[in-house]
């Protein structure tokens, strides 16, 4: 190793917001006057003082108001605390390895480089404040180091030696000697799946090599097989007897098989490839797909998010299409939670959000791909377990994603080198969560490195346009074992580890091949020189690692073993995909049964309860969030997540005209998820989100008879009967729903496990919760309504019942407590409805739409009138079921009133409800609100309330 | 038949709004080519060959050390000679957003050894709304005939223009655009003034007005179908600004 050169630069700035450090040091009841932020620069190089002076001048400080100073020459108050944090050796590190490109571009030469922070702190904190300070708030240990004081440069060393590949035995071993090995080596098998590994080594006669185990846990793990959906489970009969129900596969019995029902000529792929393809316009598909991440993004939820986004931007990448939009849908726990409510290994709501926040948006705005649509949702059932859902938008010629390796093709890698980092993705993400798990999964988690990833989706593109490769996929959660095997899958393939780049040394051979490190693709191709050429020419990396055979094997190396390197794995592909026992299961019979609904209160207040419904953490606006992700960059927006006259108000789905198009249609996205509903009755909970979804795209101005879905579950631990019972009864919703509406399943990502088991071994787990993504087109852009009404003296228009169901609504979770009465049924006429409203969109009668969702028609008319600026006049009885009601199938039209008898043709059912006004005021019956009041509840209400949520 | 001038429009890693510079320079009659910085360095093409130089947004390197700083490097360092010859060669040269801060960070804008830096928007966050601005130079070549006020979005964590001497670059008349309010006037007030840039800066030239950078990004507002605003108020196009720069290279 050479000298290493610590550098201070700064100050630098720091956010004095509510997510600023010092904000939530304060929050820890830390007694913090005031930080100051620097950057501190490690250099691992022999440089003089000159020459770090130049160093410093030209690549560290601003030209204006930034100074530098050697670390130990700093200048620091003598009565402030120094804290320093840096990320540890091998994680990655853009800002590290650009200084180093950068210097040798000025002719300096540096070995390595990490950035890190200095925090200088004023204000009287003990010992353990400031090990709270430094762990709760100033860095992840996750991913980062601290030291009071001076933290020690730390860099990966280059000396390290790999460790050999190992035999495991499992011969003659129990089953407690095969949990054994299952828990040690965290594989996260099933008993039965254990025993068909032995029974297949020992059928073979030799011991499997540890990559060969860890390639089987993770090619069968839960996140990749998805064991729980492919299951045999066994409903047990309810309490009015009968013969069990056995069901052969939830994926396969229900979401399938809606969509094979379905038989939607407008599909071209669902659920076979890494995302759904389904017709845009002549000459062009759409690839859909939206994926978790939740687990690591309650361990680290920066780099959790970010990788979340960039995993499912690949997914896109893997089907051939140019990823044009990203979603995100988020759930987390209260922000004003009580520190010292929380269990251990857990981190801060608001730490949580904040990060996941940032992680969403650096990912898709450095990719340039706009962030178009998405969800926040509170509530206390995901303070321990948050999820993260990403989705991703893509665009491609009808017909250009090739599908079929050939043997003697050659194996290529786009992307980044790999690295410990990711190790063992799937199976952790495929087990549930405790005190330990921040410790020993700090390798699962990762940071992205979304300009290497923009780097991939230049060179794909370049290369499908030139028809240069026969398959395609993505490094996901497994990496090239995941990849590799599945597009080895029918023919086999030989790799030699050697040939695949590395961050550092010391790798072990199974890690090489598990290592999940972000931002890499993998190509089939019969000639890759001018593969290999793209990928110079875009500064992409690239290696020829190996070959697909036809010979049925998966055969791995580390060097050519007849001249000193070693066998690593040699499965059969048979035994690989096809040898997992299927997963027996039991399901417990659901009971649902809903108490009367008890009589409104003395102290119902109509027009208070409709502010506190404003200020909900799940309704109020997100748009200071949305406006920290780019939703403009390609120039395609053109329903956007904000809108209105002021560009403050919600639009419920949002549009897209995908870049390169005829530029006459557009892609409309809606999103469903409401778990308020899913804790009462999970198949009603289906039936509501995917018409919420349906709701939002059909305001956006889609057509509802062309319409694709996203499933996306989040549960607990499906190995408890009655969490599967629920999961049986969503997907049971999904079917019936599906096909009623003629909207098919095209893709879709269950995760599971999602539970944090409490130090005291009590399961803590998340809210029954599922996502629905509805992706329609819009073939008429001159009608889209607009967001927020338009101009007074317009009529206002009903579509749907006025009254709706109060049992688990927002109104009960405004005031605290579950009121009985039953949840939004499923109701088959709203169908006819959706279906009208659309057609009267489409002949031009909308000036402006706004659909009935959370908080009912109380909430939509002061969301609407806010958005426009303009006041409603609505003549309803003010009843809790008519203002608060959530329901199916219902809208507000504005329409100008000599559209009236052409929208009654359209719509025959529709009810006129009252005027746009002028004044700034929305008037339901007696009740009375400002525009300025909703506005102030609506922009200004808490982030969260500890009473958020009914349990 | 007259050919139509050629704009390059380089791709640095991370480089991301490319794609929408060049098809506003197309709705403005130009061709475009969208060129990866290493073609560049291996001579497979040459800014000689164009009329116009455009840099467009993104990320280039991720950011690191500074938004603009490492292509601004690239710029300064790898083809310091041809930009010299295309600034004396009187070709137009336009940087947007991450191009913007890269001209700043190459010592091209505003030029003149003038000490000036684009840095992290007062808010501390990442920015993405519509903007209006006043284009307020009447001697560059880009400027000199808006007269309306343009519509646009921003997107961008680091766009703050701070001189050394702020002064003396309006003194120099060099500031090409400002954040106007809802009613008009120029602005330091978020959110209309999205970054917190002292009087409102948001774009600036350099003195032969050859060279323009903004923040913003016009090249987002080139057709009324982009407008937020669509339905309820008109104007603001971008498309104007695109037409004067090839204006002045074509014929």
């Amino acid at each position: 190793m050479g000298n290493t050169h610590a550098i201070v630069i700064g100050p630098g700035h720091v956010d004095g917001g509510p997510q600023g450090p010092l904000a939530q040091a304060q929050r820890f009841d830390l007694p913090v006057h005031d930080i100051a932020e620097f950057r501190l620069v490690h250099l691992q190089a022999d440089l003089e003082a000159t020459q770090l002076a130049t160093l410093a001048n030209a690549l560290l400080i601003d030209p204006v108001g930034e100074q530098w100073s050697l670390a130990a020459d700093a200048d620091t108050p003598e009565d402030s605390i120094v804290i320093e944090t840096g990320l540890r050796p091998g994680v990655t590190d853009r800002e590290g390895a650009e200084l180093v490109r950068s210097a040798a571009e000025i002719g300096l030469t540096i070995k390595a480089a990490t950035i890190g922070r200095r925090w200088v702190i004023r204000g009287e904190l003990s010992e353990a404040e400031i090990k709270t300070l430094a762990e709760r708030v100033l860095h992840n240990d996750v991913i980062e180091r601290w030291a009071l004081g001076s933290l020690p440069a730390a860099f990966t060393d280059p000396t390290a030696t790999a460790p050999a590949t190992q035999s495991v035995t499992l011969d003659g071993l129990d089953a407690d000697g095969l949990a054994e090995v299952n828990r040690s080596r965290r594989l996260g098998l099933d008993p039965e799946e254990l025993v068909a590994i032995q029974a297949h080594f020992a059928e073979v006669g030799r011991a499997p090599t540890d990559a060969e185990l860890e390639m089987l846990a993770q090619t069968w793990s839960e996140h990749c097989a998805h064991k729980t959906f492919r299951a045999k489970i066994t409903v047990e009969p309810g309490a009015e007897g009968g013969e069990p129900e056995v069901i052969d596969g939830l994926m396969k019995s229900f979401l399938r098989s809606a969509t094979d029902q379905i038989d939607a000529p407008w599909v071209h792929s669902a659920f076979v490839d890494n995302a759904g393809i389904v017709a845009f316009e002549d000459g062009w598909d759409v690839a859909i797909k939206a994926e978790t991440h939740n687990h690591p993004s309650a361990l680290e939820p920066f780099g959790g998010a970010n990788t979340g986004v960039g995993g499912v931007v690949r997914d896109i990448l893997g089907v051939s299409a140019k990823p044009i939009a990203v979603t995100d849908i988020l759930c987390f726990g209260p922000q004003d939670l009580d520190p010292s409510e929380l269990p251990d290994g857990v981190l801060h709501p608001q730490r949580i959000r904040d990060g996941v926040i940032a992680g969403v948006g650096d990912y898709g705005n450095k990719i340039g791909v706009p962030n178009i649509a998405g969800a926040i949702v509170h509530d206390p059932a995901y303070t321990t377990t948050p999820l993260v859902f990403a989705g991703c938008f893509g665009l491609l010629p009808e017909g250009s994603n090739p599908t079929r390796a050939q043997a003697g093709d050659s194996i290529v890698v786009f992307g980044g080198a790999v690295g410990r980092d990711g190790v063992g993705g799937a199976t952790f993400s495929s087990q549930t969560m405790g005190v330990e798990t921040a410790e020993i999964a700090g390798s699962s988690v990762q940071i992205g490195d979304p300009i290497v990833e923009k780097g991939l989706i230049d060179v794909i593109l370049a290369a499908r346009d030139a028809q240069l490769y026969s398959a395609i996929t993505d490094c996901g959660a497994g990496g090239l074992s995941s990849a590799v095997g599945e597009m080895a899958e029918e023919l086999g393939a030989e790799v030699d580890l050697q040939l695949v780049p590395r961050k550092y040394p010391g790798l072990a051979p199974w890690e090489v091949w598990l290592s999940e490190a972000q931002e890499r693709m993998v190509v089939a191709t019969p000639d890759p020189e001018p593969l290999l050429a793209l990928a110079e020419r875009w500064s992409v990396g690239a290696s020829v690692i190996g070959r697909f055979t036809g010979e049925g094997r998966i055969v791995v190396n580390d060097g050519d073993p007849t001249s000193g390197g070693s066998n690593v794995i040699d499965l059969s592909c048979e035994f690989l995909h096809g040898g997992a026992p299927q997963r027996q299961m039991t399901a417990a019979a659901l009971s649902l049964s809903r108490p009367e609904r008890s009589a409104v209160p003395d102290s119902f207040d109509a027009a208070a309860h409709l502010l506190a419904l404003l200020a909900h953490p799940s309704i109020r606006s997100n748009e200071d969030v949305v406006r920290t992700y780019d939703h403009e960059v390609l120039g395609g927006t053109v329903v956007r997540p904000y809108g209105g006259a002021a560009g403050d108000g919600a639009a419920d789905g949002t549009a897209v005209i995908p870049p390169g198009t005829s530029g006459t249609r557009a892609m409309a996205l809606g999103i469903g998820l409401n778990a308020l509903i899913g804790r009462h009755d999970p198949e009603a909970m289906a039936w509501h989100v995917i018409d919420e979804a349906v709701r939002n795209v059909v305001v956006a101005g889609a057509d509802p008879a062309e319409l694709s879905l996203l499933d996306n579950f989040a549960w607990g631990n499906p190995t408890d009967p009655d969490t599967l019972a629920e999961i049986v009864a969503a997907c049971r919703g999904c079917h019936d729903a599906a096909i009623h509406f003629n909207a098919p399943f095209v893709s879709g990502k269950d995760s599971l496990y999602n539970v944090f088991v409490r130090p005291d071994g009590t399961p803590d787990p998340v809210a029954p919760t599922l996502v629905i993504t509805a992706m329609g087109i819009v073939k008429n852009l001159a009608t889209v309504p607009l967001t927020g009404v338009v101009a007074a003296a317009n009529d206002v228009w009903l579509v749907g019942p006025l009254g709706g169901a109060l049992g688990g609504s927002h109104l009960d979770a405004i005031l605290g407590e579950d009121h009985g009465g039953a949840v939004p049924a499923k109701d088959l006429t709203a169908l006819e409805r959706h279906h009208q409203t659309a057609a009267a969109i489409g002949a031009g009668l909308v000036k402006s739409a706004h659909d009935l969702s959370d908080g009912g028609l109380a909430v939509a008319a002061a969301e609407w009138a806010f958005a426009g600026r303009l006041g409603l006049a609505l003549d309803v009885p003010e009843t809790p079921e008519v203002l608060f009601g959530e329901g199916p199938g219902r809208y507000l039209l504005e329409v100008d009133p000599d559209d009236e008898a052409a929208l009654l043709v359209a719509i025959p059912g529709a009810v006129k409800l009252g005027v746009v006004l002028p004044d700034p005021i929305v008037v339901m019956g007696d009740i009375e609100v400002s525009l300025d009041e909703i506005g102030e509840a609506w922009t200004n209400g808490p982030t969260s309330e500890s009473e958020g949520g009914v349990a | 038949m007259t050919t139509k001038p050629k704009v390059l429009i380089p791709v640095a890693l991370g480089t991301n709004r490319d794609g929408d510079l060049a098809d506003a320079f197309q709705a403005a009659g130009a061709d475009t080519e969208q060129v990866p910085l290493t073609a560049l360095r291996t001579g497979e093409r040459s800014l000689a060959d164009y009329q116009i130089l455009a840099v467009p947004g993104g990320f280039s390197y991720g950011d690191a050390l500074g938004a603009g700083r490492l292509l601004g490097l690239d710029l300064a360092g790898w083809f310091g000679e041809q930009l010299q010859a295309a600034v004396a060669a009187e070709k137009p040269i336009f940087g947007v957003c991450n191009g913007f801060q890269a001209l700043v960070r190459a010592g091209l804008l505003p030029g003149e050894d003038r000490k000036a830096v684009l840095t992290e928007n007062l808010s501390g966050r990442f920015e993405c709304r519509w903007v209006t601005l006043d284009p307020v130079n009447d001697t560059s070549v880009w400027t000199k005939d808006l007269r309306e006020p343009l519509r646009c979005p921003v997107a961008h964590g680091e766009g703050r223009f701070v001189a050394e001497d702020l002064g003396e670059v309006e003194q120099a008349a060099l500031v090409a655009f400002r954040y106007l309010d809802e009613v008009g006037q120029p602005t330091e007030a978020y959110p209309a003034n999205p970054n917190g840039s002292a009087a409102g800066v948001a774009g600036v030239t350099d003195s032969s007005g050859l060279v323009l950078g903004l923040m913003p990004h016009p090249e987002d507002h080139i057709v009324a179908r982009q407008d937020p605003l669509r339905g309820r108020a008109s104007g603001g196009n971008c498309l104007p600004l695109f037409q004067a720069g090839v204006a002045a290279v074509a014929g």
